[in-house]
């Protein structure tokens, strides 16, 4: 057996062992298509008090899951947030109790193209339906239920996760007291559309991908998966921060070797970062989340645009861009503010200096953990009072 | 900019606003003002800061701040959006004082405008009697480092809002813990008298 294979067979003896709910009701997704019965896979941290009003729910971004912080079960890392969440960050697991769902179109237990369709009774692989940001967020609505919160205290998530609240307040505007949406955006880029198609096309390019059919074969495109990988990596990076990490630097060697091995430290690091990825994530899913985020234009479902969509808007929220982030622009995260100030909802902007890019909200960044722990617990307070009267 | 007087200040612009009503403090520095506003008369508050450490201040108080510069970003405010907008010691330091006027008027029902008085005795006698650009409690900042660029006297704003057709509906002239009215008769003394002008205007 190919190591890959036996490797995938492993994850999905360990993705059999985490939470999950089974979801009863049939969803009507945004293509047309129905699905019932499907599993959502999610995990939590901390205790939900007797007031039940410190729950925080985060929404992960396109290769997150739902292991936001301790060590993920499957992978044995750290989880993907682990510089926000936990006891005594920001994000305080002793205070707070901490919510995340696995996004239906994705490989960590919830309903994927992995899984099995049971009309053919083999894996789905491209009949899986295309899925959109508020499928996600509409198959979440469900754990909530489920774990009986009627609203948030908070609801959090970066990148996709940005996009994944915004649609949930625009689609739940009651589901939470306060939000903080972190360096996204209200409608995909042009630039971010043509990033994600490269990340596709890569991995169409993988003969092993055949169409979506490795599936069948127990194996995985991983030639294609990577280098979608390294497109996105370089895309979550600086200039600035590139220029400083690697610079011209060779890797553990005196000169060039005049050959096309990875020289520099930089594409031995996106070598590396590609074919990682390769070992905890599936092709397919990525095809299908990103699409999920292309399709995501805020403004196209309401009349009148995005402050439409923001109108009656009772969430607090708190909007926090990096200011060297060319993914989503501190302008486009702007853009979110200018509608909810138009709309009159109650919202904070804050930029972080940084030369960090786009994947500063996973790292240690003092000033952005910093601001988002001040609003968080200020609106613990709210809500608590609020509840009160 | 905000300085020693802010307190009284504070508190002669609380005064000036009615209770339960929607303001926007432009250059809104700790929140310290949306603090009391928020709390003594339930006053809506929106706040506009350029430096990320008195946002994260603001934030901290669970005070709703936008980070940006008032002289370039006042267009994502929509017209009429505030029953009072406030300014307080800025106006000085601006590129182009009366656009962002123009702005405050717009986005605001009524405008509070609060200025350090170059027209304050203490300020005339040192250029006067020793030559020297001014520096005061109100003023504390040497020519080559003031971000004051368009400094202005009480009577100075007070003929502008005549010369633009702004209505003027209060001035108060403070001086440490005392303030006074300031009309058409008795601008000339308190022009001399004032630390600091207080204008709702609109």
């Amino acid at each position: 057996m190919p190591r890959l294979a036996g490797l995938f067979f492993w994850m999905n003896v360990k993705i059999e062992n985490i939470k999950k709910l089974d979801v009863s009701k049939s969803l009507k997704l945004d293509c047309g298509k129905t699905i019932s019965n499907f599993p959502l896979a999610y995990e939590t941290y901390g205790n939900l008090n007797q007031n039940k009003d410190n729950a925080i729910l985060v929404f992960h971004a396109l290769t997150g899951d739902q292991f936001v912080t301790g060590t993920n079960p499957i992978t044995k890392k750290e989880g993907w947030w682990i510089t926000a969440v936990g006891p005594g960050k920001a994000i305080d697991t002793n205070k707070y109790f901490v919510i995340c769902a696995n996004v239906i179109g994705g490989c960590m237990g919830s309903l994927g193209p992995q899984n099995i369709n049971p009309k053919s009774k083999a894996p789905y692989g491209l009949d899986f339906p295309v899925i959109t940001i508020r499928d996600m967020i509409r198959a979440q609505e469900s754990l909530l239920e489920h774990l009986g919160i009627k609203k948030l205290l908070c609801a959090t998530g970066g990148s996709m996760g940005g996009m994944q609240l915004l649609q949930f307040c625009t689609t739940f505007p009651d589901k939470t007291f306060s939000a903080v949406p972190i360096a996204c955006s209200s409608s995909h880029s042009a630039q971010n559309i043509a990033l994600n198609e490269l990340a596709r096309q890569a991995i169409m390019a993988d003969p092993v991908w055949d169409n979506g059919k490795y599936v069948l074969k127990n194996v995985q495109p991983k030639n294609g998966l990577a280098v979608a990988r390294m497109v996105g990596h370089i895309s979550y990076l600086s200039e600035k921060g590139m220029q400083e990490k690697f610079g011209r630097k060779l890797q553990e060697k005196a000169d060039y070797e005049f050959s096309f091995n990875a020289d520099f430290q930089v594409e031995s690091y996106l070598r590396h970062q590609g074919y990682a990825f390769t070992e905890r994530f599936d092709a397919n899913s990525i095809l299908y989340i990103t699409r999920a985020m292309d399709y995501f234009d805020l403004s196209k479902q309401f009349k009148g645009g995005l402050i439409e969509a923001f109108k009656n808007q009772k969430t607090k929220f708190l909007i926090i861009s990096f200011s060297s982030d060319w993914l989503y622009t501190s302008k486009e995260n702007k853009d979110i503010v200018i509608a909810l100030n138009a709309s009159g909802a109650d919202v904070s902007y804050s930029e972080i200096i940084t030369d960090k890019g786009h994947d500063s909200f996973l790292l240690e960044e003092p000033e952005f953990l910093k601001t988002l722990k001040s609003f968080i617990d200020s609106m613990y307070e709210k809500f608590k009072y609020e509840k009160r009267i | 900019m905000r300085n020693l007087n802010m307190k009284k200040e504070f508190k002669v612009i609380a005064d000036l606003l009615s209770n339960n009503t929607r303001v926007l403090d432009v250059g809104c520095g700790d929140g310290s003002l949306m603090g009391l506003l928020k709390k003594e008369k339930n006053i809506e508050v929106r706040g506009l800061e350029l430096s990320q450490d008195n946002v994260q201040q603001c934030i901290h108080k669970g005070l709703p701040v936008i980070q940006g510069n008032a002289e370039t970003e006042l267009h994502q405010f929509p017209d009429q959006s505030f029953d009072y907008v406030v300014l307080s010691q800025t106006l000085q330091a601006f590129y182009k004082p009366e656009k962002v006027l123009r702005d405050l008027l717009r986005i605001g029902k009524s405008v509070v405008i609060s200025i350090p008085n170059f027209g304050y005795w203490k300020v005339r006698a040192k250029l006067l009697f020793f030559g020297e650009m001014p520096i005061t409690k109100t003023l504390p900042n040497s020519w080559y480092n003031t971000p004051n660029l368009h400094m202005c006297t009480i009577k100075d704003l007070f003929n502008f809002c005549g010369e633009k057709n702004i209505n003027i509906k209060k001035v108060v002239g403070v001086n440490e813990d005392k303030t006074s009215l300031i009309n058409n008769n008795n601008l000339e003394i308190k022009n001399l008298f004032s630390k600091l002008g207080i204008f709702l205007i609109g």
